[in-house]
This record gives structure tokens, sequence and C-alpha cells, in this order.
């Protein structure tokens, strides 16, 4: 397989290896994958109050473009808001790595996790949201996000 | 010494040709260059006498009887099917069903499928755990129908080594046809066409430190003898079997890597497997979660056929990349399936893609042995590192236990 010069310098230093506190209220996980097919991502972001995602850390197991597309993801999503990161899509980091099309899957898989953490997220914010406010209020602020 | 990078370390992928090979084949290019089917002058009487030789010395190898056993081809994917399609065409009349098994090369499944086509029967016979056949599967296959049974003697990815000689007997006892694609075991564990009643075997030079493009086919001439249709029609060559001019040097250098074999094979062969043993302890003692693939006992004394847990093939292949190896993960096979033969022996999808094969052969060192171990096991660490699924391991959750969601 040959590589791109970026896929290699991403799987070679890749960018953001790490772990978050899942429990984190402002922590947003993203697993994605499964080990028969070969490749899982776990990407995660912290997002401030003001929505801005401050860091962002990956775990892969996977080829090297799912090594280099989830570290590339993780470099993307660090300083945008979450509604920036959601405009993130998989023909963005196919261009940006310039993965052969047998590996397209790798960035597909990239932005699921990115999706997924993001969902992570606002689930977490929604359920916070709703226990913040008056005691009677959650059971009818639960189903309105 | 110093290591000179890239090391090879495929050697069931091909080896280099041995220096003492090139140097036998050289005077066959140009100073003895002639036509092996020339009949009627010196220049052909010369070729015609190298080819004769060296058919002897692959002859003596396999334990033929005779040097006419020996039909040259251009390796052994030509080999196989030869020997599939050609025993299934002229024994038509006997019968239409084979026996192979699920593990076989490419060329001698694929060669089934198209006999399955023609309206040929066709048992693929599983393996254990170990990657080996069992013989009683064999003899419970066999019809009044069954024409030829097919067994590698050792497989290309797993390095396992079947029951040939128990087998033999069964087929033999039976009055069917036995074939063996041997290209893997020649000369690196025990092969005996007679002793193991082995009628057909498949043979190439490049596996044993021979050129590329040029094998063999045995066709036992007595008890039984072998008759088969030639898949390739021209000038009659190689007693109407396989037509086509004599490739002289490529068969000179493959008698005389078969003649290194016989000589030198028992030191070679001690000497890699204690390369392959000191590489294997090395890894799973410095390493958890090693899954060797494939039985211990009965294996090619330079196979190294691991799984390493939570860790991709490929990208061990890329973090190992000054090493030749090859790996079972989809990601390196053009199908993106893993491996046919690790899902055949039960091994889980998870740990096929994990897996690397090490070949060691001829030419690796001690040096070379030692700094790949030492390579993968910081690559392993790393890589490990990077993976969720070892963390997830680490906490103790059951990977198993998980809903993943298949892609």
């Amino acid at each position: 397989m040959a590589y791109s010069n970026k896929v290699i310098d991403h799987y070679e230093n890749p960018r953001n290896v790490g772990t978050l506190d899942k429990e984190d209220p402002n922590v947003g996980t993203g697993l994605v994958g499964a080990p028969a097919c070969g490749d899982v991502m776990r990407l995660q972001i912290r997002v401030s109050d003001e929505g801005v995602i401050e860091d962002a850390k990956f775990k892969t197991f996977g080829c090297g473009s799912a090594i280099a597309s989830s570290s590339l993801a993780t470099e993307w999503l660090k300083g945008k808001t979450v509604d920036e990161a959601n405009t993130i899509r998989n023909t963005m980091i196919v261009q940006e790595l310039n993965l052969p099309p047998v590996k397209v899957h790798c960035s597909v898989l990239a932005e699921d996790a990115i999706k997924s953490a993001i969902e992570d997220f606002k689930r977490k914010r929604s359920a916070r949201h709703a226990l913040e406010t008056a005691a009677p209020a959650v059971e009818t602020a639960a189903p309105a996000k | 010494m110093a290591i000179q990078l890239p090391i090879y370390m495929d050697n069931h992928a091909t080896t280099p040709v041995d220096p003492r090979v090139i140097e036998a084949m050289l005077p066959y290019f140009n100073a003895k260059f002639g036509n092996a089917a020339s009949r009627s002058h010196v220049f052909g009487w010369t070729a015609e006498e190298a080819v004769s030789y060296a058919r002897e010395q692959v002859a003596k190898l396999i334990g033929a009887e005779s040097e006419k056993e020996i039909v040259i081809t251009s390796g052994a994917t030509e080999s196989d099917n030869l020997a599939l399609k050609g025993i299934a065409e002229f024994y038509k009349d006997k019968g239409d069903h084979i026996i192979t098994t699920v593990v076989e090369h490419k060329a001698v499944l694929d060669s089934c499928k198209r006999l399955e086509k023609e309206g040929y029967r066709v048992t693929y016979l599983g393996v254990g755990t170990d990657g080996r056949v069992d013989p009683d599967d064999v003899k419970r296959a066999i019809t009044d129908r069954t024409i030829l049974v097919s067994i590698m003697l050792a497989n290309n990815e797993v390095g396992t080594v079947n029951p040939i000689a128990e087998i033999g007997k069964i087929t033999r006892e039976r009055g069917v046809l036995f074939h063996s694609d041997a290209v893997q075991g020649i000369g690196k564990v025990p092969f005996d066409v007679q002793k193991m009643n082995v009628d057909l075997a498949s043979i190439t030079a490049h596996k044993m430190y021979g050129p590329k493009g040029v094998g063999a086919l045995y066709i036992r001439r007595s008890r039984p003898r072998v008759r088969l249709v030639a898949q390739i029609d021209g000038g009659g060559h190689e007693r109407g079997m396989r037509s086509g001019t004599l490739n002289v040097p490529g068969i000179v250098g493959f008698g005389k890597a078969a003649d290194i074999m016989l000589k030198d094979g028992a030191a070679e062969n001690a000497r890699i497997l204690g390369q392959r043993e000191h590489m294997r302890h090395r890894l799973m003692s410095a390493l958890e979660e090693v899954q060797l693939n494939g039985s211990l006992e009965h294996r090619l004394p330079g196979n190294l056929n691991v799984s390493f847990a939570f860790v991709e093939g490929e990208a061990m292949m890329m973090a190992i990349k000054d090493v030749a190896v090859s790996s079972g993960s989809a990601c390196t096979s053009a199908s993106l399936e893993p491996s046919y033969v690790l899902r055949a022996m039960g091994v889980g999808e998870e740990l096929a893609h994990s897996s690397i094969r090490f070949g060691i052969g001829r030419f690796n060192t001690d040096e070379e042995v030692d700094y790949v171990s030492d390579l993968v096991i910081a690559s392993v660490r790393k890589l490990r590192e990077m993976s969720p699924l070892y963390e997830m391991h680490k906490e103790g959750i059951d990977l198993k236990s998980i809903q993943w969601a298949a892609h």
C-alpha cells in the first residue's frame, strides 16, 4: 500500500493520542467501528461552556490510514465550535490525506466518530441542563430536546 | 556485524536465489544456450543433458524413482492446474469427485471451482484449530466416484504440516490418486513420494532459493502409472504432458537449488528452527496476549505466524516497515477480507486482522532475528498505547460484551 506522505506523517507522529475523562460532563466520547472489521476508533472532545472544542483525543485500532484519519480529525476539531465540527465530512479527510479508494472507509469511520462524540456531548449537556432546571421541569424538559 | 536494512523475512512468499544457483545457471544463458528439444546438434544435446541432470537432482530431493517422473512447468500454479484439471479430464469416466481442503493455495481452490462448473463434485475438508487435516476426514469423504485427493504438504500462511504419510496410506488402500501441493514444505520437512504414497506433487524453485518461473509436477510412472491430459498443447515436450520450449537456465538452477537442499537442508533447518524459536520466546515473554496461529509441533521451521491482540496487522507492518513480512489482515488484501486460512482454523476475525507472518530463511542472521524481535516488541507496545481495545482490555472490559456496530 503506497500511502501519501501526510498519512505516513500522521501515522508516525500521531497528534493527540490519549484519553479524556469520559465521566466529565464537558467531554463527549465517540466509539465506532468493530474489532471484527479491523478498525475501532475512539474520539473524545472536551467542550467549553462557550461551545468551543478545547481539546480532542483519540485512540484507534486499525490500519495506517485509520490512525491518520483520526489523528487528523482531532487536529481539525480543536478550536472549532461544536456546530463547526459537525460540518466536517469524510471527503475532506480523503482529500487532505490523499487516501486511495480502498481506504475511503477509514475516513467515513472518522466522520462517524466525530458525530458520535458530538452527540454524546450534546446528550450529556441536555441531561445536565434538565437537572439544573427546576425539579418539576425535569420530566417535561427531557423530551423537549 | 551491522544490520543492513531492509531485512527480508518473508521467505514463504519467495526466496532470494542462492549465489551457487546463479553460478550454475549462468553458462546456460549464452555459452550453452541450445534448445533442449534440438536433437540434431551438440547445442541441443548439451542443453538436454543439463535438463536431464537437473531433473535427477529434483527427483532425488523428493524420493522419486526416476527423473522421467519430473515434468517441468512454469511454477507451482501451473503444476496445480495441470494436476487437478489433467487428472479430472483423464479419469472422468472413472469418477467425478475430488477431495481437497479449505486452506489450499488459490491455485488448487480455483482449479477446483472451475472443475465444479464443468460438473465435477468437490469436497472441501475443514481443518482443526491447529490448521491440520484429519486423515479420518479424508477416509470418510472418499466415495466410489472419488478420483483424486489434493492436500498440501505445508500451508503457506501458518506453516502447518499435514499428515501426508497417513493420508497417502488411505488413498493407496482405496485406489484413489493423491496430489500434494508440496511447494512450501519441500526440503524443509520430510517429504518422500515413495514412502508417503504421493502420486503427484507440485514443486517450485523460487521457494527453495532457486529462480522464479520454473517448477515441476511430479507424476508417478509406476504402481500406479498416473495418466493425465495435457493442458498446454504444442510441440509435445515433456512426453506430451506440457508443451513449450524448456527454460534451460531456470531448470539448471532449479536442479542446483534442489541439490543444495538435499545436502545442506538438515543442518539449515535446525538452525532456522533455532532462530524461529528464539524469536517466538522473545516475543511471547516480552508481550502479553500474543497468540501463535497453527500447530507448534507440526510446523515449517522458518514459520512464525502470530497475532498481536489489539494491534491491526497493516499498522504493524507500517511500524516495522524496514522488515518485509506478511499479514492476514484484511487491509493488506484487495478483498478487504481477513485470511481465509486463519478463519478456517477458527481464529476470530479480530485476531486474524492482527496476524503477522514471519518467514525466516537461509540468509537471515541471528542479529537480524534479534533486531526484528526488538523492533516488533517496541512497535506492539507503541501501537497498543494508541489502541482503544488495549485500554479497554486493561480496564478489564470484555470486548466481546460490547455491541459493536459492524460496518
